[in-house]
This record gives C-alpha cells, structure tokens and sequence, in this order.
C-alpha cells in the first residue's frame, strides 16, 4: 500500500477497532494543548472508575489517597517540547513531569509520549521502551495520549522488523507493540478495558 | 488437573462437568463465537500459507535447538542477563528459588506463563515461604482458588461472575457488586498494591529470539510489562521451544497467535526484552534479568521423528476452542496443564503417563484441531500415537487386544458378523434395529438405537448387482468398509445404480476387510498395520482408474492413514502410497468426475438438510461437492447450524463414551431440525448409524440416509 492516504485510512480503522482515539494534529504544540485538555476535562480517579471508588483492602484504598491532584508525566519529550508542555499544564493547574514515576505507583492521569512507528493493519503503535520512567508513565496512567509522525506509519508488522531490530541492538533494550488500552475478557468473557494499564488510549497523528 | 486413578473415575468426573450447566452455557457461547471472530480476524490473509511457514521455521529452529541456545546465551549474557538451563521442572523451580534467595527476594509478582504452571513453580516458592501472586486477572483469579487453568489464553473460563464477586468478596473482606466491569477495578487496585511492593517479577516468553538475545511476551492487560518494569529482578523461565531464530520468525507468529487464540488481531502488548535494561528499583540503577530455560523433555522430543512437531506449538489455546469434546467438558477435564488437543500429548511428555492414560482416550478424532493449529501438527494422530505408547508401555486391555485379534484375520471377523447375524432376530423384534440389547453391551447406549447386521452382506449380494457394462468410461474398484458391507448394504446397492447409469465398471476385491480405523483408535497398532497390508493387497491400483468409497472415515484412513502406517515397511510402503493416491469419496467421484447434471434427476424439492463428516470435511477436504449434489439431484437443501461439527460418533469413542456421545448427537439433532428439513443427508455409513439411531430413540420423523441413497431414488 503505497498511497499515504489510505494508510491513515487503514489506522485509523483498525485502532478504532481497539476502541482508541484517533485524532490529526498539524503540529506538536496542538498535541500538547490536546493533552492539557483532556486532562482538564477528565475528572481524576473518579469518572473512568480505575477502582478507587470500589470497595478495596485498606492496603490498596490507601494507594488512592497517594495521590494528590491531576498529573501528566511526559517522559523523554526534547527539553523544548518538555517546557512547552509544562508551562501549558501549569496555566490550568496541573502538575507536570518527566521523571519520578516510582512516587506514583497508584497512577497518574495522562502519560504522554511520541512514538517511533505505527503498523497500520493492526492499529499498533511501536514504543521505544527502554527509559523506565516511560513504562511506567504509559502503564500507569488512566490515559494515555501518543503522537505518531505519520512519516514512521508502515502497512505491516513486517514492515516494522527494522525498526524493531535497530531498537534491540543498541545496548539493553525494551520496544513495546501498544495496540489500543489495557484489556481483559478473562472474567466471562466479557470484555472489560482497564485492568492495569490505561483506560484510554488517544492517537495523535501528526502530519510531519 | 488429572487426578482420576481409571478410566471410571475418569468418567464420572467427565459426568460431572456435563452437568455443570454454567460450564456448558459459556462453552457453547465461546465455541461459536470463536468460529466467527477468528475467520473475521484471518479475512483476507492466507493463513494455510502462514501456518505452513511458521512449520517450517519452527521445524528448522527445533533442529538446531542448542546451537540457538548458544547464540541467544551469548547475545543476552552480552547486554547483563544470567542465563540457566535446567533439565527438569523441579530444576527450574529451584533455580528460581535460588535467584530469589540470592537477591534477598520476599515478594513474588506473576504474569501468565503455561511453562511456570507447567513446573508448578508457585507451590514450590511458596513452600520456600516466598509470597507469589499471579497478576492475569484470569490467573489471579485461579490462584485464589487454588485451582489450575481451564484454557491456555483464558485461563478462568470456567468460573461465572457470581463465583468471582464472591471471591474478591473474600480477599477484599468487603462485599463485592456482581458486575464485571467493576469486578475488575477491583482487581486493578488490589494487584497495583502488590506491584508496588514486589521485589522480584517472574514472567513466561513467547519467544527468545537467538539473533538479538530477546525475550518477547504478548499480553492484554499489560500486567507482564509492570511485572518486567517494577521489582529490581526479573527472570523469565521459557521453553526450550520457545527458542525462535529470527525477529522475522517472532513476528510470523504474532500473525496469527492471537487471531487464532480468540480472534484478535494482536494483544495489547507485545514486549521485546532485550538484556538488562534500567531498574531505579536496584542499588545499581540496573535490573537484574534471568532467562531460565526448561528443557523437561523437550530436548528429546526435538530428536523425536515423529514427535518433535508438537514443539511448533504456539500456546494459542486453537485446539481447545473448537474441540467438541472440550466443548462438553471444559479444561480440567481435557488436559492436565496443558489443555486441549496438544494437552492430551504434552501431558504424556511432561507430566507422565498416569496422568496422560485416560486423557488421552477422550479424542473423538473429528479432526478440528488440526485444521487450526497454527503450527500444522498433526494432532489427533499424535493422540493416538501416545495411547499406544501406552498401551505397548502399560499392557493391551482385553478388549482393545481382543478386537485386534479379530480384525487381523478377515475370514474370523466375518465369520462373527455372520453369526451375529443369525442369532440376532430376538433382539432385532424383526426391526432393522437391535430392540433389546443384552446389558452388558447396551450400558448408557439408549441414546441411540443401534442397528441389525443386514440379512445379506453386500459381498454376497455383489455379483448379482454388478453393472453390465460394455465400454466402461470409468473403472472403479469399491471399497465398502464393514459397515456398508453388513450393516447399510443398500447404501452401496444406490451407488451401483448411479455408477451403472454413468458407464462406470465395477469391481469388489473380495479380499477387504475393515479399514482398520477402530483399531487404529484403540491403540493397536501391530494390528492396524496388518489390517492396512491386507487390503492394499487385496486391491490392485493399477488396474482401476478409482478406489472408491462411501465412507468417509474408511476414506480418510485409506488416503492419509495408511501411506503413515506403512511408511516404514519396505515392502508396503510404495504400494501404500499408489493405493491412497486412487482413493476417493463418492460424492467427489460423482460431482467432480461424473459431473452429474440436474436433468438426470427427478426434482422433488424435498426439504434437506446435511451433515458434513468430519474425515470428508477436514480428512479430506471436501465440502463444495455433496452440497452441490443434494441441490443437482432436486432437493432443497437446508444448510444446518454447525454442520461441520461431529455428530459424536467416533466409532469406538461412542462405545467408550456414552455420554459425551449422547451429548454431540442431541447438540447435532436439534441443529437438523430446527431447518424444518424432512430428510437428513451424510456421506458416512458410521454417522448415518448414529444420526438414524439418534432419530429413532427419540421418535423423530426425520430421515437420516446416505447421500447416495437420496440420488439413487430420483435418478431418472
């Protein structure tokens, strides 16, 4: 499939069949204050159920109250990019960092971060994984918002073996195929989003 | 788990799961839900061509296991991993227990591995006084019911949402909603707390890729990437068989494990591990990364001829969906770790014989799994090939050894039948059906009623039937199978009639004998052999343009059976393949060869429906030719719902298995009648036996016959 077109075509379909969200973005920047707001439109901890509302064990409800008010951890943006990022968060009250993801093991409410490739037959999004703090920040958030330059979408997961290979052979390594939110049917069967991972996923697909 | 000492024991707990009527409800809903969302995910992808290159890469990859080994040793050792090998499963257990006890580990977090079930890795940590806690919603779940999995990719399947609210009721000490959506938070904040708190992660692999030193593991849930991401030690304990040569290799599988797991186009997550990477956990900054490699058998089996295929098994849980067996009974009855299909093997390799012996009796040989294993393997003829393992290992029982006995010599078979025959009529009640079966041959077989040997076998009937003719288009010799030839004569009587109408010659070695199929089912394998030599030599394939045979079972066995089982007989062998070449089933000769047309038929309409055997649908793939038959010949056909799912006969299967058999044929019954069809059609003498006995039993009006039978009557 050679035509740009359709290859955003066939994205777009397929992660929408993961229930994702799929947006465009001109620019960065759009992607950044796209971030903001749905971090501002989401009500922490609460609307999306991530548990705490629930019954719990007392070890686990005091993971709850670990966390104060609404957070986007952004690891491994340019520094440029960071401070853009982190000055809109500050403008609506939100808290906003690249690394200490381990202080937040009950979870943030965005992470964000730009991915290396796309494979459109799947809807998946390749994530270079080996910085700790962005496994965490993109597991351990209720969203996660992803921005693909749409210069790194491919048809196949074929198509992806190069990148995948450069990414396993420079020193240690973690790449992650990410393919809509967390999920689970185990439970009849049923499908349930969110077990441990985020509760959304959004894809920002960046015109570069 | 397989815990029954006998084959009754064995039964009675198969007798209980029948009965548990959520376990059947949710089998039911996932085996036809399967069907449909796995070809959606496979639309427009040639998986045959897939499935046969992930054979061959995995073939060559088992071949070369320890050179693999050695590569993918070297590539991780580079970047930091410690890589073990251990011999058996309590090798892998200990190693484990003495990483733990090296690094000062306490708490234990999980993702799903079959291999660590495989080992019974928890009990053993545990009983080292190490806490460990499965974090798979599905394993969670079982490992607080201290049970094991009922499916290889869902591992709690069988548990309804009231038992797991009642569960989690207990481990939170608070009552929980009966609401899955809900039921799961729970599970996201209770396990979060122990992946807070774990200092040692444990996960399975799906691939260790020799040509980077990578680890790979698909999930859903994304608890396998916290499990690798937050203690300060990570080992991941795989397969010998997991070893895989290429990142191409890996991604070839990817293709299809989750499709064909449950209709997925890909999980979640794919994690590709390579080395020890970034841990702020540790005193060093940098995680502690095991691999340990189980071999426990595997190293043998990758030598093992015939054997060594089941190593291509991707853990897709395939076999198990569409298994109508599996259907009935659930996982904890199909398998004891592993489940399903290549359960019934793996269990014989890695968990013994005791716990394989009965196991591996409940294959109804319909041949499901085979046609979606995503490696290609063989799986009901590795099933058999282990029960007579068994039996060569354990003794023959009597009645396996006794029928073997009998098969062996044609004239002494016959010879039975026709006695049988004779001394029948009080039991027959002048019926074509045996009314009042003694006891002990009639022990939970009232579902069906079985029938009468026929007055005159077709043998003794041939020479009278044989059609005259004087410039043959076609030569055929028929082969019968003792069904036709005892049982249904006038099943192949209809087919003389067609063939004489088409100019086709006839003839009929009187030298056949059975197939040789039941035996081949029991275990017996010197017998089946023997029995496959006498009739290759009772045919000469040179001499006819056709083998012909109304049977699908016999067909099947004829074709890819006996080229296999007199593969390493060198006087046999050739002849075996020269016969198998010419076999071909009756509705294949009279559609594709004979190329019947609708004028040659008196079109009456009459509301049809089929049933497609299992050895002509998968055994030989063949499915466009009797549906087309039924409509050339004027009828109406009717498709049925599931019409490519066993009826439950089985041959031997429904004798050693009543109730499950029982159960197939009602399933199979209902089906056919809800298309309101007057008539029910097949292309098998065995499954015409137990869909017309099914009928009989419970007074229906409908009429099972052979395909064959249907055209003769309107054949103008």
């Amino acid at each position: 499939m050679s035509d740009p077109k359709q290859l955003v075509e066939l994205f777009t379909e397929k992660a929408k069949l993961t229930s994702a969200f799929v947006s465009r973005v001109k620019s960065l920047d759009e992607a950044l204050a796209y971030t903001v707001d749905v971090c501002e439109k989401k009500e922490a901890c609460q609307l999306l159920m991530a548990g705490c509302e629930s019954e719990l064990s007392p070890p686990a409800g005091a993971l709850c109250d670990s966390k104060p008010d609404k957070i986007v951890a952004a690891p491994g943006l340019a520094p440029d990019v960071f401070a853009r990022l982190k000055e809109l968060c500050a403008s609506r009250g939100i808290h906003c960092f690249a690394e200490g993801m381990r202080k937040h093991l009950g979870g943030v409410d965005i992470g964000f971060t730009i991915a290396q490739g796309g494979i459109a037959e799947t809807g998946t999004l390749v994530l270079d994984s080996k910085s700790e703090e962005l496994r965490l920040a993109t597991m351990l958030c209720e969203v996660h918002v992803c921005v693909l330059p749409l210069s790194t979408l491919r048809e196949t997961s074929y198509e992806a073996e190069d990148l995948l290979r450069a990414l396993s052979t420079d020193g240690p390594g973690y790449v992650a195929f990410v393919t809509g939110a967390s999920r689970t049917a185990d439970i009849e069967r049923v499908l349930a989003i969110g077990v441990h991972g985020p509760l959304e996923m959004h894809i920002l697909l960046l015109e570069d | 788990m397989q815990n029954a000492h006998n084959l009754k024991e064995y039964r009675g707990e198969l007798s209980g799961a029948l009965h548990n009527e959520f376990l059947r409800e949710a089998m039911d809903k996932f085996a036809v839900a399967y069907r449909t969302a796995r070809s959606n995910a496979f639309s427009g992808i040639d998986v045959d061509g897939l499935i046969k290159d992930i054979a061959k890469s995995k073939d060559e990859a088992m071949a070369h296991m320890d050179e693999l080994l050695a590569q993918f040793t070297k590539n991780a050792e580079a970047l930091g991993v410690i890589v073990h090998v251990a011999k058996t499963a309590q090798e892998a257990n200990e190693i484990i227990a003495g990483i733990a006890e090296k690094a000062g580990v306490k708490r234990i977090i999980k993702s799903k591995s079959m291999t660590a079930e495989e080992t019974h890795l928890n009990d053993y940590l545990e009983s080292q006084g190490l806490e460990v806690t499965e974090t798979d919603l599905g394993e969670w779940i079982i490992q607080l019911r201290h049970e094991g999995p009922t499916h290889m990719v869902m591992p709690a399947i069988h548990l309804s949402r009231y038992q797991v609210a009642d569960l989690f009721s207990d481990v939170t000490g608070a009552k929980q909603e009966v609401d899955i959506q809900k039921l799961v938070k729970v599970a996201r904040r209770e396990l979060r707390r122990k992946f807070a708190e774990a200092d040692m992660g444990i996960s399975g692999g799906n691939f260790a890729v020799a040509e980077t030193g990578t680890i790979a593991i698909c999930t859903n849930e994304g608890n396998g990437r916290l499990v690798t991401t937050l203690p300060r030690v990570h080992v991941a304990l795989v397969g010998l068989d997991k070893l895989t040569t290429t990142l191409k290799d890996a991604l070839r599988v990817i293709r299809v494990l989750p499709k064909n797991a449950t209709g997925q186009a890909i999980t979640s997550y794919v994690s590709w591990m390579t080395g020890a990477g970034e841990c702020q956990a540790s005193a060093n900054g940098k995680k502690e990364m095991h691999v340990v490699f189980l071999d426990n058998g595997r190293r043998a089996l990758a030598k093992d001829p015939l054997f060594s295929q089941v190593l291509r098994c991707i853990r897709c849980g395939a076999c198990a969906n569409v298994c109508p067996v599996y259907r009935l009974v659930g996982g904890h009855q199909m398998g004891h770790i592993y489940i399903g299909a290549i359960g019934l093997i793996l269990t014989y390799f890695y968990h013994g014989r005791e716990k394989a012996k009965n196991l591996v009796q409940n294959c109804i040989n319909c041949g499901a799994c085979k046609a979606v294993c995503a490696g290609g393997i063989d799986l009901p003829r590795l099933i058999k090939e282990v029960h007579a393992r068994i039996q060569d290992e354990e003794g023959h029982p009597l009645q396996s050894t006794l029928l073997g006995k009998v098969l062996q010599s044609r004239k002494l078979f016959h010879t039975l039948l026709r006695s049988a025959k004779a001394v029948q009529r009080p039991i027959t009640g002048g019926t074509p059906f045996l009314r009042h079966l003694p006891m002990i041959f009639a022990k939970g077989q009232d579902f069906r009623a079985l029938p009468a040997i026929a007055e005159k076998p077709f043998r003794d009937r041939f020479e009278a039937l044989k059609p005259k003719v004087l410039k043959p288009k076609f030569r055929v010799a028929l082969f019968s199978g003792c069904v036709q030839d005892f049982v249904y004569p006038e099943q192949v009587e209809a087919a003389m009639k067609i063939l004489g109408k088409y100019n086709v010659d006839v003839q009929f070695p009187m030298d056949q004998s059975c197939c040789g199929l039941p035996v081949q089912m029991m275990g017996e394998r010197e017998a089946s052999k023997n029995v496959a030599a006498q009739n290759v030599n009772a045919f000469d394939p040179a001499d006819c343009d056709y083998i012909l045979t109304m049977c699908a079972s016999c067909a099947s066995h004829l074709k890819h059976g006996y080229p296999q089982i007199l593969a390493d007989d060198a006087t046999m062998s050739e002849k075996a393949r020269q016969f198998a070449d010419k076999i071909i089933d009756f509705s294949s000769f009279v559609h594709d060869v004979l190329k019947v047309q609708p004028e040659d038929f008196t079109k009456d309409g009459r509301k049809t429906t089929y049933h497609a055997p299992c050895h002509l649908c998968r055994g030989l793939g063949v499915t466009k030719a009797p549906r087309e038959l039924m409509t050339t010949g004027g009828l109406d056909y009717i498709p049925c719902e599931e019409e490519e799912v066993c009826c439950g006969f089985g041959g031997t299967f429904s004798m050693k298995f009543p109730e499950l058999s029982a159960e197939l044929l009602k399933k199979k019954l209902a089906n056919a009648e809800r298309t309101g069809a007057e008539l029910l059609l097949t292309d098998c003498p065995g499954c015409v036996m137990q869909l017309r006995g099914g009928l009989e039993a419970k007074g229906s009006s409908m009429q099972a016959r052979h395909i064959a039978e249907a055209l003769a009557e309107r054949l103008k």
